[in-house]
């Protein structure tokens, strides 16, 4: 087991650097010179087009300022980001507040997708599941931008239950409508996903043995049909870890929450290369790891999946 | 601070606690008169680079450089210039200058305002070394372009000269009656001792000599706010009317909006496209609509076959006429626009709506389509270059005024036309500047000083760094350079509009409207009003 683990860590270099190359490259094949988006509107003077090309190393060719980007980062240094600032200085920032957003929104999916799809797949073709089912039809086809606005301007302006807007440093109860908008499509999803397993597992040889054997209804349905059922929703929720913390623009925008999508954004506007890749890269080795706690969780859902 | 407090819970216990609090919620002050102990929270933008004023070139730094700091001159709400540090601005000849300061004056550090706090500030600003942003508003002084040229190493301009403590003199490389107006703008500002031995760290935390002040050090929450308090020792026509200004900043201002009429945000400087048929309604009277001194415009570049020539000019002009304003203004923009009648904007002083030529900008459907037939007779249009209108669809909302255009031309001259949107304002920019776009471009003017010849100047002189139609006109260029030496602005400005009957003639851009800030407050303050650049005059906002 730690043997498999170390191999996976090990797949992360490789990972990491054609991550990072791939990422630069990209940003860097953007039509339009990054000194025009400092200029402005206005645009600046020759002689102050040149100083920023110098200071920002964008008068090297493209391998020359991958390998500066490679060389400060292998030093723990990110660089500036066109603003001046440094980019580690600004991943501290918005991190914590996108991971606590994201982790919300994580739970909010998991403890109701889970719940709710249990009792619409136990009462298969009844009112409650069909209703379930065509709430999260609903939700699904209703773009995200609209169900937001929507909410914050029920339950923020009009009913006023909640500041339509997060401060610079949210708390967890000013979270509390972001996670929900953020979650709300993938909560549909875990729904669907885990109401099709319980149907498919429920009817399984084991559970008949089981219930054969005189186990109780409880310890059937949690032990025996829940926990088989979990291996397609968990490999769901680990995948949207990732996109929840990087895919979160639109939620961010609305309820302005400083966090990773909206900074990525605007690095991506700008042009800023070092910006851009170190979030994506950050971004990758969450998504990375993820993967790797799923992959676990199936050896503790599944006992026959076995790693060594 | 009133967005700081905790936002109730939003669970099941507190949708039963909030019918028992919804009660002790709103304002338990009685409304009377003016209320100087408020402090005031206002929506703004990321600054996009430390505060060095000569390296602020965007609206998010500049709010905040306005009030941390204070230059020479400030202007008033109409835009007249009003001395701050100056006790006098001497000229003879509209060249050489001679400029007296103010006794006593210091910044927030303790430390005196002198002359070399100015011109040690400009310098660096110039110096190409530097590579400052608004290195371009010290052209007009002698010696600007030996620092200002691309690798250079001269750290100094030649024409600034420090006479005593609080006097210096400023020498032009050519004369200009308008120079003294300029001074108010950020790029003047003056710099306390030691701000430049490390601008980064200064620019964090600025210490200046304005009305306000950063709360303190670290004010500046980086994407979130910078919150701002009275200088005490400031005295001067900017006095602040309120405890303190915190800029709150927001990625757009369709979320600000949600905030101003929930009143978690006291100011919004720029009500929402999506909102603009609504906010009258939904503020009552906390509302305003201020002309400022901005416009927009479409260029046309004179590098594109079909628009250069005779029959380019009279097509300029078929496509000007074709183009209904006044509809435009009042259906997309529900009135938030005035239609154009020249090329700089009403606020102005010298402004006049009725110059020679300004027929061209009367929508005017037949005799377009006789230009255009005019123009066809002269030289076939190729049909192979048909015209696009390049915007960017990454900030501002152009794309719905941009089609409407689009159908007027289409319309009336019955020729091929679209909007040409480009993901990123940088991808746009990079096109005018290496004047390789393939149609014409929107553009606009906002004014950094209240002075007509900043809209003429930089946008159409020949080679001027804003020239994106590439409009070439000696006989233009001479007027400017007439206007502005002449023996005062009030001179100058009619021969600035004689350099105007010329552009409203060959039309190297298409001007469209005039600019309206719409803003609106918050039921917890009063006294709102904008200034003649479309920023509320934040210093004057009191509490209720």
């Amino acid at each position: 087991m730690a043997w498999y683990i170390f191999r996976r860590f090990l797949q992360l270099i490789p990972v990491f650097l054609g991550a990072t190359l791939l990422v630069y490259f990209l940003v860097f094949s953007l039509p339009g010179d990054a000194t025009a988006a400092i200029c402005g509107e206005r645009g600046c003077t020759p002689g102050v087009v040149a100083g920023l090309r110098e200071q920002y190393n964008l008068d090297e060719p493209f391998w020359i300022q991958y390998l500066l980007y490679l060389k400060g980062l292998l030093t723990f240094d990110l660089g500036t980001n066109f603003s001046g600032r440094p980019i580690a200085v600004i991943i501290a920032e918005v991190f914590p507040t996108t991971a606590k957003l994201a982790l919300m929104a994580l739970a909010f999916e998991a403890v109701f997708g889970i719940a709710f799809g249990l009792i619409a797949g136990m009462r298969k073709g009844k009112l409650f599941d069909s209703s379930v089912l065509v709430l999260s039809l609903i939700v699904i086809a209703v773009p995200i931008f609209v169900l937001g606005f929507l909410m914050q301007f029920l339950i923020g302006v009009k009913l006023g239950w909640t500041d339509p807007t997060v401060s610079g440093d949210p708390t967890f109860t000013e979270l509390l409508l972001p996670a929900v908008v953020l979650g709300l499509v993938s909560f549909a999803y875990v729904l669907r996903l885990t109401r099709t397993s319980i149907i498919e597992n429920i009817s399984a040889d084991y559970v008949r043995t089981a219930t054969a054997k005189g186990l109780s209804r409880k310890r059937v349905v949690v032990v025996h049909v829940l926990r088989n059922s979990m291996i397609p929703v968990v490999t769901f929720l680990g995948a949207d870890l990732g996109a929840l913390m990087g895919g979160a623009i639109v939620t961010e925008g609305i309820f302005n929450v400083n966090g990773v999508g909206l900074t990525l954004y605007r690095a991506v506007l700008n042009g800023d290369g070092p910006m851009v890749v170190s979030i994506v890269t950050f971004l990758i080795l969450i998504f990375c790891l993820a993967n790797l706690l799923v992959d676990l969780l199936y050896a503790w859902l599944d006992p026959r999946i076995r790693y060594a | 601070m009133r967005f700081a407090r905790n936002s109730k819970i939003l669970s099941v216990a507190a949708i039963a606690a909030f019918t028992l609090s919804a009660c002790g919620g709103g304002s338990d002050e009685a409304a009377t008169g003016e209320n100087t102990d408020a402090v005031i929270v206002v929506d703004g933008s990321e600054p996009q680079n430390p505060l060095i004023p000569t390296s602020t070139n965007e609206v998010g730094g500049g709010a905040i450089l306005d009030l941390v700091f204070a230059g020479l001159v400030s202007y008033d709400a109409e835009g007249a210039p009003q001395n701050e540090m100056a006790e006098s601005i001497e000229t003879e000849d509209a060249q050489n200058y001679t400029i007296t300061l103010k006794e006593g004056k210091t910044f927030t550090n303790g430390d005196p305002v002198t002359a070399s706090s100015f011109v040690d500030a400009w310098n660096y600003g110039a110096a190409a070394k530097n590579a400052q942003l608004s290195s371009y508003f010290f052209e007009s002084i002698a010696g600007y372009d030996e620092a200002a040229a691309e690798g250079s190493t001269v750290e100094t301009m030649s024409g600034l000269t420090v006479v005593d403590d609080r006097t210096f003199t400023v020498a032009l490389s050519q004369p200009e009656s308008d120079w003294p107006l300029r001074l108010g703008y950020s790029a003047f500002y003056p710099l306390p001792e030691g701000a430049l031995a490390d601008p980064a760290t200064f620019g964090e935390n600025p210490v200046g000599n304005g009305p306000y002040k950063f709360a303190a050090e670290g004010a500046w929450q980086h994407n979130q706010q910078i919150e701002l308090v009275p200088n005490d020792e400031y005295e001067g026509p900017q006095e602040a009317q309120n405890a303190g200004v915190t800029f709150k900043i927001y990625q757009n201002d369709t979320t600000a909006y949600q905030d101003l009429i929930s009143d978690n945000l006291d100011v919004l400087k720029t009500i929402p496209t999506s909102d603009i048929k609504n906010f009258k309604n939904d503020l009552g009277d906390r509302w305003i609509e201020s002309p400022y001194a901005g416009n927009q415009t479409i260029a046309i570049p004179y590098y594109l076959e079909n628009w250069d020539g005779e029959a380019g000019k009279l097509r300029r002009q078929a496509l000007s006429m074709a183009i209904n304003r006044e509809e435009i203004t009042d259906v997309i923009f529900n009135k938030g626009r005035t239609p154009a009648k020249e090329f700089t904007a009403p606020v102005l002083d010298g402004f006049s709506e009725d110059l020679p030529g300004s027929e061209n900008l009367e929508y005017n459907p037949e005799q377009a389509k006789e230009l255009w037939a005019e123009a066809e007779a002269l030289e076939p249009y190729d049909t192979a270059e048909p015209l696009t209108i390049a915007y960017n669809a990454d900030k501002g909302d152009h794309k719905t005024w941009v089609e409407a255009v689009v159908n007027n031309i289409k319309n009336n001259l019955g020729i091929e036309v679209s909007g040409k949107p480009y993901a990123t304002f940088k991808e746009v920019r990079t096109e005018a500047t290496e004047q390789t776009l393939t149609g014409a471009l929107r553009s606009g003017w906002q004014a950094d000083y209240p002075s007509l010849a900043n809209f003429l100047g930089p946008i159409y002189t020949t080679g001027a760094g804003s020239n994106d139609a590439v409009y070439e006109n000696p006989e233009f260029d001479a007027k400017v350079s007439e206007g502005l030496a002449a023996e005062s602005v009030e001179a100058g400005n009619e021969t600035m509009n004689e350099a105007q009957e010329m552009l409203l003639e060959d039309l190297p851009a298409l001007p469209l409207w005039y600019q309206v800030a719409q803003g609106g407050w918050s039921t917890d303050v009063e006294n709102v009003d904008f200034g003649w650049n479309g920023v509320p005059l934040y210093y004057a906002i009191t509490g209720k």
